[in-house]
């Protein structure tokens, strides 16, 4: 019997952690090179393209080491972001040990430690991997200092590797071997099995991800879900190798999978755990959490016939993201569509990006939103995830919005720029440690608001990339909050609206008016774009319309190109909403949340 | 006057050397055996389409530099040309000329080889511009050879000129303008100076070596060029094109405009017939060799839908003073309310359910195609 072993690899996103994922599985005893292809555990184009992980999986590694004992490595994928750091959570639960992966050149940074801290949590055996040592930049000397310093951890434990190279991965199973415990395997105790993931198959349903903590399941047993006491018959199990292997029966300290006519992943919760129907265990795994969504938006097809498509594609889409959620929704401006909630930007972002991809579905996306608390003078609290339904200002006594803990960490010299950022958006209660000497841990509570529009993307330009980032949800604050509208050509654009702060109203009300600026195609007449609170105009700008717009010359060659060219043009509009007499291009409402102030 | 009859367009591939704005295709100073084995290769094209047009009313020899040519060469070609395809007894036959090349003896020439319309690239009475645009001819040769065309008694003498130049000022282009009424010429085309993709021109303005003239200035000189030559009795019959009565708006270049066939010989030619349209080869070697081995030099063709040939009669429509038979938009989505609405704007003028564009439709050409098909 192979001994097993349960590991993850927890990185900053980046630092190489699916190249070394790849090499692990090329050189492990599963696959030779000639079926191999880059990035295998990251199945959607969307991941590999932006080089993240988002949602976990996991491949059962066959190895022999020198001294020919046989292995079964299970590498479980985590997502590596913060939008999901539930799914990080569950999948970290289900190991025994880690390779905490640490970029040569890069070091440690927010995730590394936010990660760490999270495998800490979970009593796993670290072992410190660095990574990409043969770039030319990379300062192994430096790295180690941090890892000491920073995190912690043994620098002398720490293992060289370059996952592009295929350089110290022996070494990597090795130490694996040698350092992460085996799991218990205490097979005759009560089934208790912990899902770490779930996706759809058009033909079996949900494909749950699951470890073996304790009993075994096999096919024909009747398994139920102690989060909600639903009970599935059991269709088969199995390991993932490169494809899914049935087996007999998964063990205590097994991972794997089951399948058990469950029709979508949104019937079996990430952290939910498995039990038998007969002989149950006596208490869930811990941790089990509902994940809530934070961040909302309202998506519309671009023109309303294909309302009924997009209904389809987003009850598909559901079937393999169980932690979207949507309800029917309608704008005056939009017409038919969805308000959607999500994990956070990033995940707003890869849905929009997967709807239009692979579900061919042409969307606009409203100004993403929180969720708003106001107190009303009749004594009711009402929750507003949509700006639209911003109550009666004079009923108002109140309005709270939810606050998060930021941890960012850059290198000092930019502690400066960081901490205007965090101010100007709107940041409190900063506190400032020193993680060694050169490199500072920032917190500060900063509306939630304030974070899921280009937060990120700003932290990385103000420290030229050297600042990283990680966030707890806190609670909810009193604030002024107002409705920002915006008119376009004199009309108010729903699907534009926002709420937002008193103070920053005004900025972002001229920033929201200038991107529309940019992205509205000049019309025959003049088109005023304003920003407004109530009936005040706060913010305006225009749109010049076009003085002469001829080509001089067309004879036979240019007919042809002419015509082509109206009928890319027609072919655009498909892609255009008109409001009023206006054309606003989908592009226009993406760009309001790229607004950088 | 508009006919039905097809026109025949010959594209004369050479010239003395390229002007820095000019997209055509033309080959600067081309070997004498290069003139011959495109003539010859020309003479078998001919052949090819000996009974495939019913009778030809219009000839247009363009280019290139029809007159760089020397003229055994071109009556070589035109008794060819007139041998060998139909024309109708009323035909008009066009030559482009450059005024460097309008000896008298050359006008002679061409005269008796039956051309009656003579159209010449004087682009600008103003020397700076001239030499700016990369012209071999200074005014004083424009001047010079005007005058002779019109001692020469030719039937229509069509001027062409190029405006909106970068730092050019009003005046400047009001000058050229007067001196062009003072010949009275049958015909004027005025367009504004185009930076067309791989000219030396448009590798200027990407360089930013020059700075192309605002929106508004265009504007401007568009308006200015119609409200002059109005004042003058001349007719602003398509958005570049002026004639100075009706009977001398280009019979040939309407057809352009109104889907009548025309048959375009030559490297990188264009023809037309029915739905079809199809183009030659732009590269002389190619256009010489697949003649030779007896093949037509054609590059490619398309057969438009009936949705096709719709949106470019809209279009096209906009550009002259045709305008546009509203039935025949009936079929296309909102059109017919949009053209209603664009009349009270300004657009257009409605008359005996035709849409007319005004002066501000034609300067808004472009945009009211979009709206109108897109």
């Amino acid at each position: 019997m192979p001994e097993i072993r349960n590991f993850s690899i927890i990185a900053h996103i980046d630092h190489g952690k699916s190249t070394l994922a790849d090499r692990l599985i090329q050189m492990s005893d599963l696959v030779g090179k000639r079926n191999f292809r880059n990035q295998i555990l990251d199945n959607m184009d969307i991941e590999r393209e932006r080089g993240i992980t988002i949602k976990s999986q996991a491949i059962t590694l066959p190895y022999t080491n020198a001294e020919g004992k046989n292995f079964e490595f299970n590498l479980i994928d985590t997502p590596g972001h913060v939008d999901f750091s539930y799914e990080v959570s569950r999948a970290l639960a289900s190991c025994e040990g880690v390779l905490l992966l640490v970029d040569a050149s890069q070091g440690v940074e927010a995730q590394t430690i936010a990660n760490l801290f999270l495998a800490m949590e979970h009593d796993l055996e670290i072992i410190p991997v660095i990574n990409k040592i043969d770039l030319p930049s990379a300062d192994i000397d430096r790295v180690k200092n941090e890892i000491e310093e920073e995190l912690g951890l043994d620098p002398d434990g720490a293992l060289l590797c370059s996952a592009k190279e295929g350089t110290g991965i022996i070494e990597i199973f090795d130490a694996i071997a040698t350092f992460i415990p085996p799991p218990s395997m205490d097979i005759d105790a009560p089934l208790s099995a912990l899902i770490f993931d779930a996706h759809y198959d058009p033909f079996r349903g949900s494909i749950i991800s699951c470890r073996v903590f304790a009993g075994q399941v096999r096919a024909g047993d009747t398994i139920r879900l102690m989060s909600n006491n639903t009970t599935y018959k059991v269709e088969e199990v199995g390991i993932f190798r490169l494809e899914r292997e049935p087996r007999q029966a998964l063990y205590a300290g097994e991972v794997g999978y089951i399948i058990a006519g469950i029709k979508t992943v949104s019937d079996t919760r990430v952290g939910d755990t498995i039990t038998l129907d007969k002989r149950p265990a006596p208490k869930p795994l811990p941790g089990f959490t509902e994940v809530k969504p934070v961040v909302f938006s309202s998506v519309y097809p671009v023109s309303s016939e294909d309302f009924t498509s997009l209904s389809d594609a987003l009850a598909k889409y559901k079937l393999n993201d169980a932690s979207l959620i949507f309800q029917k929704d309608s704008s005056a401006a939009l017409g038919m569509g969805f308000r959607c909630g999500f994990l956070g930007l990033l995940h707003l972002e890869v849905f929009q990006e997967r709807l239009e991809r692979e579900f061919d579905q042409y969307i606009v996306m409203t100004v993403p939103s929180v969720e708003y608390r106001f107190l009303l003078s009749n004594g009711e609290t009402v929750t507003i995830d949509n700006p639209l339904y911003y109550p009666d200002p004079a009923t108002i006594v109140k309005a709270m919005e939810p606050y998060i803990r930021a941890s960012i960490l850059i290198p000092e010299r930019y502690v400066g720029q960081v901490m205007e950022l965090c101010m100007e958006r709107r940041g409190v209660n900063s506190k400032l440690n020193y993680t060694s000497r050169q490199r500072v841990e920032l917190q500060f509570d900063l509306p939630l608001a304030e974070v899921i529009f280009d937060f990120y993307d700003r932290l990385k330009s103000v420290t030229q990339g050297y600042g990283s980032f990680d966030y707890d949800i806190l609670d909810y604050r009193e604030n002024d909050l107002v409705k920002l509208d915006i008119l376009v050509n004199e009309e108010k654009v729903d699907a534009l609206c926002q709420i937002v702060h008193r103070d920053r109203a005004r900025i972002r009300a001229l920033a929201v008016c200038e991107r529309l600026k940019n992205e509205i195609p000049r019309h025959m007449f003049k088109i005023p774009i304003q920003g407004a609170i109530g009936g005040n105009i706060i913010a305006r700008t225009t749109i010049p319309p076009f003085r002469k717009d001829v080509t001089a010359k067309c004879y036979g060659g240019d007919i042809s190109r002419k015509r082509k060219l109206l009928e890319k043009q027609k072919r655009g509009k498909k892609r255009m909403k008109m409001i009023g007499s206006v054309n606003i291009p989908q592009s226009a409402f993406v760009a309001v949340f790229k607004t950088d102030t | 006057m508009p006919s039905h009859r097809p026109g025949l367009y010959i594209h004369i591939p050479f010239c003395t050397r390229k002007c820095l704005y000019c997209g055509f295709y033309s080959v600067p100073s081309p070997s004498h055996g290069l003139v011959s084995a495109w003539l010859s290769s020309l003479k078998h094209e001919v052949l090819h389409y000996r009974h495939s047009f019913a009778a030809f009313d219009t000839l247009y020899l363009g280019g290139g530099t029809p007159t760089c040519l020397p003229s055994e060469i071109l009556s070589d070609l035109m008794e060819w040309v007139l041998k060998h395809l139909p024309f109708s007894s009323d035909s008009q036959f066009f030559i482009e000329a450059n005024p460097g090349d309008l000896t008298k003896e050359k006008i002679e020439a061409i005269k008796a080889m039956g051309f009656n319309r003579i159209n010449v690239g004087i682009q600008s009475f103003c020397d700076p511009e001239l030499k700016f645009l990369g012209r071999r001819h200074d005014a004083t040769e424009a001047v010079l050879a005007l005058q002779r065309l019109k001692d020469a008694c030719v039937e229509s003498i069509g001027i062409d000129l190029i405006y909106g130049l970068p730092e050019q000022s009003m005046d400047e282009w009001l000058r050229t303008l007067e001196s062009t009424i003072s010949f009275r010429p049958e015909h004027i085309s005025c367009y504004e100076l185009t930076y067309e993709k791989g000219t030396p021109m448009w590798e200027m303005k990407k360089q930013k070596e020059i700075r192309p003239i605002d929106e508004d200035t265009e504007r401007d000189f568009f308006l200015m060029t119609d409200r002059f030559l109005e004042e003058h009795g001349y007719i602003h019959y398509e958005i570049s094109n002026f004639a100075k009565e009706k009977r001398f708006i280009s019979r040939h270049n309407i057809k352009y405009w109104q889907h009548v066939p025309y048959l375009g010989l030559g490297p990188a030619a264009h023809s037309f017939c029915g739905s079809r349209r199809w183009w030659n080869v732009r590269d002389i070697k190619t256009y010489c060799k697949l003649l030779e081995q007896g093949k037509v030099p054609v590059e490619g063709s398309e057969v438009l839908t009936d949705e096709q040939i719709l949106m470019e009669y809209v279009f096209l429509g906009l550009r002259t003073v045709k305008g546009i038979d509203i039935k025949r938009i009936a079929d296309i989505p909102g059109a017919t309310e949009t053209i209603y609405r664009l009349e009270q704007q300004g657009f257009f003028n409605i008359k005996n359910g035709t849409a007319i564009p005004t002066l501000k439709g034609f300067l808004m050409a472009d945009t009211l195609s979009s709206i109108l098909l897109t």
